[in-house]
């Protein structure tokens, strides 16, 4: 039971992760992008039109190495155009973060369902043929068994997750890049004048971000729901709750590993209590789904007090930068 | 040692819209010298420095390196030609260590911290700085913000450094430090221009100096062979008289009386110890101290901002013989002074308020017939800093931004002399005629360069944002007056203007605490100075009497207790 319940929170836990290490790479730069749940709205539907068309084209003779690079860099490339929406407007027209963000979660979350409905856009047992490709990566994985299974027997994207925010919490900590990032979020004007373009690095940012960040959505649908296409109404949510995990982590790419499997496990439980002997009712089920936001407004409490001039939020965290400003 | 020119400027020009900031200057900058810039706010010394440092290009002329033309379009370019600039508002980031900013936008890519610490604190031992290249910045004195602002500088091998106004946020100990840095450098060969408004630093340290008037280039005379009545001359393009003004106190009265006042900061820590004295009113009291030793803390404790431990203050309203009104008191307070006996008629009689109809009672005070019999004593601790300022105890504080406190930088002048203001009248409507009137006053009176009343006072320079917070604190006629640092970063002919307006409130009664950092001005400005050091109030001296050393030599001196302690503890 134990085994079903952590690897539920694994794999749920690893949507959050990729949502969250895109949106803590894009607030390192400054940017506040409240775009995401679009943004993993749109990777999802790119991710899935490539595994769509790709099985169109080949049908008996897929390759899966092919098939997942093809998938993905169709859901990258989805991500990247939302994340470039955001820029243009957040950078060089120097729009509102907060309505910039808002609005892309709109259009994504709005365009997404537009085509999921729309008819022979997107083969959906095509897509779930692909995901066989996705979680059986492995050859040895069915002989995985218990604890062995939980670490060894996961899909090809939970593992480039976890690869990926370990790279990310390197870079932005001991390289010279992540020196500059931090530096453009903290104190755009600093950086400008140490010679550091704020706008490549705003706009280079952002872009690795919602392509990490659609990643995401795409996984939520091709890993962890096996590619049940008709979920994808699940990511707007998923995609709020990797933003308040980016709090919950403070801005720390490693942290948030850690703390994606207890946002994933809090996120599990009131579905996966029954299976302890606990019987929920549906109100009470709702009310298991705050704690994760519990937990957040706890953190940021605890953040508050402690009152320490680490562990914040960059500081120029929302605000556009203009050379000329005085 | 052989003079030869490291820059030279050829006819620079630049302008912002229709404001011409530079208008054709040609100066030059030796090998080894230390070259001081004068001029007073809005003469564009910073504009030309930025120009040279790469932040501006400028529209007009040439500037040559060793002879050379340089194109400098970016502070790269800058680098790139051995200059480098130390900006008056520092450019660092709070998160990181010193070294951390230093190396910032270097183009190296590996990055080992430990090789870079090393090469920082040679270069800080070079030249006899002290400094810990791990310290991140949020934990640094502005001194120590300063310091990683000029190795940053050094670090990028620069030869002719710039410093804008490297003295205007500095203690005079840390300002003697500073120059004992320049001349090590200067020692070294290195080029180094200096922007400042205070003309016995310009004396000091400089070997030659340029003055700059509205944009234009006035000449360069060697310091050695020059006064500092000359220099303003130049300066200001007239005979300016450099003499503060310090009337003789009329009958001064107690106004502010501090008793045994003592504060713990948040972490616990006593930031003042039984601290007393008494304010006057017509008396102008001085506070001298090193940075940090309290100065902020009492001025705030006294405005109802801090909650203290210990203490008294005590306000002796002047109000013998004046009226009570209703604005202050309510009605019920009014009755219960009468039946105290503190009111009398205007002709003598002791006011009772038996048989007297409430209407009747407040018709008198509205009249003005019922008069305070002796000044009300208030004790300040009871009251919020609102009605501690509707008491008429007002205090202006120049913080090192100077937008940080006071004043709303979207705001326009007169949008900002409301914010003192906008409870008064009756109507719902806002009432802009009479702030619209008091910011034009305070642009005439103090000379404040703007185009006009409703400009935002984010887009002015530092010293009139200045004049303009300065200027409404003391219009309001405060009854207490407290100003800290008021002249930080003004030119010469400014800061005249502000001593001359505080005199001008001391005549009208107030009682002025000064907090200032030049010992000079507070022994000529103030008539008695208290000394503050670690806390405490080492002793107050008569201002027309006290010497310079003795001042200095309190300033640094411990409470004799508290050393005792340190020694047991």
């Amino acid at each position: 039971m134990w085994i079903t319940f952590l690897t539920g929170a694994v794999d749920i836990g690893i949507a959050l992760l990729l949502g969250c290490l895109g949106e803590t790479i894009t607030e390192k730069s400054g940017h506040l992008n409240l775009g995401i749940p679009g943004i993993m709205s749109v990777g999802a539907l790119g991710g899935c039109l490539g595994a769509s068309l790709y099985i169109d084209w080949f049908g008996n003779n897929v390759v899966g190495l092919f098939l997942i690079l093809f998938c993905i860099l169709m859901c990258i490339l989805f991500s990247v155009l939302m994340g470039l929406i955001y820029c243009v407007l957040a950078v060089t027209l120097r729009s509102n973060q907060n309505i910039t963000g808002l609005m892309l979660t709109t259009f994504g979350c709005g365009l997404t369902d537009f085509a999921m409905n729309t008819p022979n856009f997107i083969n959906s047992s095509n897509v779930s043929d692909a995901s066989k490709y996705f979680i059986n990566w492995l050859p040895f994985k069915d002989s995985l068994q218990g604890l062995a299974s939980l670490f060894f027997g996961r899909g090809v994207l939970v593992y480039l997750a976890i690869a990926l925010a370990i790279v990310a919490g390197f870079v932005i900590k001991r390289t010279r890049i992540g020196l500059n990032l931090r530096a453009v979020g903290e104190n755009p004007a600093t950086a400008d004048a140490a010679g550091i373009s704020v706008t490549a690095y705003r706009y280079i940012a952002t872009c690795i971000g919602s392509a990490i960040a659609g990643i995401g959505g795409f996984y939520y649908i091709i890993e962890n729901s096996s590619g049940g296409v008709g979920n994808y109404t699940n990511i707007p949510n998923i995609g709020w709750l990797s933003i308040a995990l980016v709090i919950f982590t403070m801005w720390k790419p490693i942290l948030s590993i850690f703390g994606s499997f207890i946002f994933g496990a809090l996120y599990k439980l009131p579905t996966s209590i029954s299976g302890f002997g606990v019987i929920l009712s549906m109100p009470q089920m709702k009310i298991f789904g705050l704690l994760p936001y519990v937990m957040t407004i706890i953190v940021l409490i605890i953040i508050s007090a402690l009152d320490s001039k680490e562990n914040q939020p960059p500081a120029s965290l929302g605000l556009n930068y203009f050379r000329e400003e005085r | 040692m052989e003079e030869t020119v490291a820059l030279e400027l050829e006819n620079l020009s630049k302008h912002f819209g229709k404001i011409q900031a530079n208008k054709n200057v040609s100066m030059s900058l030796k090998h080894g010298e230390i070259l001081a810039i004068l001029g007073e706010n809005g003469s564009g010394k910073t504009t030309l420095m930025n120009m040279i440092s790469g932040i501006y290009a400028p529209d007009e002329g040439k500037i040559y390196i060793e002879g050379n033309e340089a194109t400098i379009r970016s502070p790269q370019d800058a680098f790139k030609y051995k200059i480098g600039m130390i900006h008056q508002h520092f450019k660092l980031i709070n998160v990181f260590t010193a070294s951390q900013n230093i190396i910032l936008g270097l183009k190296e890519n590996t990055v080992n911290m430990n090789k870079i610490n090393l090469k920082v604190k040679t270069i800080a031992d070079k030249y006899g700085f002290n400094i810990d290249p791990t310290k991140k910045i949020y934990d640094m004195s502005v001194s120590e913000k300063q310091t990683v602002e000029i190795i940053k500088v050094l670090y990028r091998g620069a030869e002719i450094l710039i410093l804008d106004e490297p003295t205007a946020v500095l203690t005079p100990q840390e300002i003697e430090k500073l120059f004992a840095v320049l001349k090590k450098m200067r020692e070294d060969g290195k080029s180094i221009i200096i922007i400042t408004h205070k003309l016995n630093e310009v004396m000091a340290i400089s070997d030659e100096v340029a003055v700059l008037r509205k944009g234009e280039y006035i000449g360069t005379v060697k310091t050695s062979e020059t006064t500092t009545e000359e220099l303003t001359e130049m300066m200001v393009g007239r005979k300016v008289e450099l003499n503060i003004v310090r009337s003789t106190p009329v009958n001064p009265d107690d106004r502010l009386e501090i008793k045994n006042l003592s504060y713990k900061n948040k972490d616990g820590i006593k930031v003042l110890k039984d601290i007393n004295f008494t304010a006057r009113g017509g008396e102008i009291l001085g506070i001298a101290g090193i940075a940090g030793s309290g100065q902020k803390e009492l001025l705030e404790a006294i405005a109802g901002l801090r909650n203290l431990s210990e203490g008294d203050i005590i306000f002796h309203n002047p109000k013998k013989d004046k009226p009570v009104t209703l604005y202050h008191k309510t009605l019920k307070r009014v009755k219960e002074l009468a039946s105290e006996g503190a009111f009398h008629y205007e002709g003598g009689l002791q006011v009772d308020f038996t048989g007297l109809s409430n209407d009747q009672i407040k018709k008198l005070v509205n009249d003005g017939k019922i008069i305070f019999n002796e000044d009300e004593i208030i004790d300040l601790r009871n009251k919020t800093p609102f009605e501690i300022r509707e008491l008429g105890v007002r205090l202006s504080f120049v913080p090192e931004d100077r937008l940080g406190m006071g004043l709303v930088g979207n705001m326009d002048i007169v949008d900002n002399m409301m914010l003192r203001s906008y409870r008064k009248g009756n109507s719902v409507f806002l009432d802009r005629k009479k702030p619209s009137k008091l910011a034009d006053d305070i642009i005439e009176q103090l000379e404040v360069v703007t185009p006009n009343s409703h400009t935002e006072v984010r887009k002015l320079s530092g010293g009139n944002v200045q004049k303009v917070l300065v200027g409404r604190e003391i219009s309001s006629a405060p009854k207490v007056l407290m100003v800290a640092y008021p002249v930080r970063g003004l030119d010469v002919n400014s800061s005249y203007l502000i001593y001359n307006l505080l005199d001008e409130q001391k005549k009208n009664g107030s009682a002025i605490i000064f907090v200032g950092e030049d010992l000079d001005i507070l022994i000529g400005l103030c008539d008695r100075i208290a000394v503050m050091s670690a806390g405490s109030i080492i002793g107050i001296v008569d201002g027309r009497t006290a010497k310079k050393e003795e001042i200095g030599m309190m300033m640094t001196q411990v409470k004799h207790e508290e050393a005792t302690e340190a020694i047991n503890g």
